[in-house]
């Protein structure tokens, strides 16, 4: 069964803002998500990641063994960042499309689904 | 009527090439397999010697290529077999394969332009150079659009089939937008002959004909072909001897097909009765009403003018409403015409709405505003039958 990659975006302003009751009515959408996916057989694996602040940027310079550059931030500065993701393992694209609209980020911000290659198709 | 070699080959490789991919489960197997098929067909047969059955002769030659192919690429025994036993079950040609295969074209996940590109290139068996030169793009962005397209097919696992009654309303919208654009893009593609072209008109028609026969319970599917025949039927008026573009009312109605009106007139009647009214229907209604008309007197305009109320109710677009005011002005005068036009914002860059305008105001001798607005459209972009038109009209208002 093919697997997808949903990435969750949201707008960089919104990073950080919201009442406590705004996380929690979010915390619970995403609850309820997880649930239906999971009892789905939909869910193979997810995450949520902290604030692109705490992002690092590491790039190592000059090929295999050259310097290794740290940058502090996101790798690209863009209105959107990533949030999280979720690997859904879906039929087919419909089915990926059906699941990522039910990701509570796809009304908060936007979901990008994207196919995981299956090196054993190759 | 006799086909060419050549012609019944493009013709009836779509539906080969549907069933195929059906069979084997890949895209780009089913064209290369189709592809042999054809070198064959067109070594073995002629313009005077068809194959009796060309549909079955192909599928068949191409199931034995696409085999071949298979033995040929893949080294591994258990994915050879089960292509084999993917090819040897459930063989025969199924009408919803052509239908799969435009609603796999037309799939959301891929660009507007590609569900184009990818329709007539799989359906119509277009080369994508045709393609290219009626889309005005070069044949290798051409190439890239299609080959991209086919390659998020296959690695997105877009679905091979006819989507479920609930998706269908949104999914059906996208097929019959794919199908009328190829249409319109032929209809008003730049007069002047290119060699041996695909007419994109009649390719429209084609695949709004097979759409209307393989859904037939969906009214719009009946009002898109409905649509495409009413328009197509006055195409042989439409242009002067010196290529100038000639107005409907102006039009040589007993040059306007017959047998297309009439076979528009009874469409729309069969959908109508459904009672589930769209868009296609709607228009396809008012492009009849013109059509029947003996003269351009005749026409009924008070009931075009409904038409076009009961279209703004179901499509928001100022274009409409432009239509409409034409069409009020048949009824009560240039007056009413403008008076409508002056409710309609956002279209300052449609040389129609200008032209609408120009005419009203030239109707009603105000000379010097009809002038500007002539000027107004003509700074606007347009194909070359129209910018003439508008030229002429021009130096008519001085």
């Amino acid at each position: 069964m093919p697997k997808y990659a949903a990435l969750i975006y949201s707008p960089a302003e919104t990073q950080g803002t919201g009442t406590p009751e705004d996380w929690a009515r979010i915390m619970a959408e995403y609850n309820e998500f997880g649930e239906a996916a999971g009892a789905a057989g939909v869910l193979a694996g997810g995450e949520a990641l902290h604030d692109t602040n705490t992002a690092t940027t590491i790039q190592v310079k000059g090929g295999k063994g050259g310097d290794m550059v740290t940058t502090d931030g996101p790798f690209a500065e863009t209105k959107e960042v990533l949030g999280g993701f979720y690997l859904l393992e879906c039929a087919d694209l419909d089915d990926a499309i059906k699941w990522a609209s039910r990701i509570p980020g796809a009304w908060h911000g936007r979901v990008e689904v994207r196919p995981v290659v299956d090196f054993s198709e190759e | 009527m006799s086909r060419s070699l050549s012609e019944t080959l493009r013709l009836e490789g779509g539906q080969v090439l549907a069933t195929l991919i059906r069979m084997t489960g890949r895209f780009d197997l089913a064209e290369d397999a189709l592809q042999d098929a054809l070198l064959v067909a067109n070594e073995k047969f002629s313009d005077d010697r068809l194959p009796d059955n060309p549909a079955a002769w192909l599928t068949t030659v191409a199931k034995r290529k696409a085999l071949d192919r298979l033995r040929r690429e893949s080294k591994r025994a258990a994915k050879e077999a089960e292509a084999m036993s993917m090819l040897t079950s459930d063989q025969d040609t199924q009408p919803t394969d052509q239908l799969r295969l435009l609603f796999t074209c037309c799939h959301p996940a891929l660009s507007p332009e590609a569900r184009v590109a990818l329709s007539l290139r799989t359906l119509g068996g277009v080369t994508t150079k045709e393609i290219a030169r009626a889309f005005l793009v070069s044949e290798s962005t051409m190439g890239q659009r299609i080959s991209r397209a086919k390659s998020k097919i296959a690695s997105a696992h877009i679905p091979y089939r006819v989507p479920e009654d609930h998706e269908l309303p949104d999914r059906l919208d996208a097929v019959l937008n794919v199908i009328y654009l190829i249409f319109t893009t032929g209809h008003h593609a730049p007069f002047g002959s290119w060699d041996d072209r695909v007419d994109l008109a009649d390719e429209g028609i084609r695949l709004a004909r097979m759409l209307a026969e393989l859904m037939p319970d969906e009214p719009e599917c009946l009002g898109l072909l409905a649509l495409c025949l009413a328009t197509a039927a006055r195409q042989p008026a439409r242009q002067s001897r010196d290529g100038s573009i000639v107005l409907l009312a102006d039009q040589d109605r007993s040059l306007w097909n017959q047998r297309q009106i009439a076979e528009a007139a009874e469409l729309v009647d069969v959908a109508l009765r459904r009672r589930r009214a769209g868009p296609y229907q709607v228009q396809a209604a008012i492009s009849t009403l013109h059509s029947i008309a003996k003269t351009s007197e005749q026409t009924d305009w008070p009931q075009i003018v409904s038409l076009y109320r009961m279209l703004e109710q179901l499509v928001d677009s100022p274009v409409i409403t432009v239509n409409r005011a034409v069409a009020e002005a048949e009824v009560s005068g240039p007056q009413a015409g403008l008076e409508l036009l002056d409710t309609v914002e956002g279209l300052d860059d449609w040389h129609f709405y200008w032209s609408a305008r120009a005419d009203f105001l030239r109707r009603l001798y105000r000379g010097e505003e009809a002038r500007i607005a002539y000027k107004r459209a003509l700074d606007c972009d347009m194909n070359e039958t129209d910018r003439a038109f508008l030229t002429k009209r021009l130096a008519e208002v001085g």
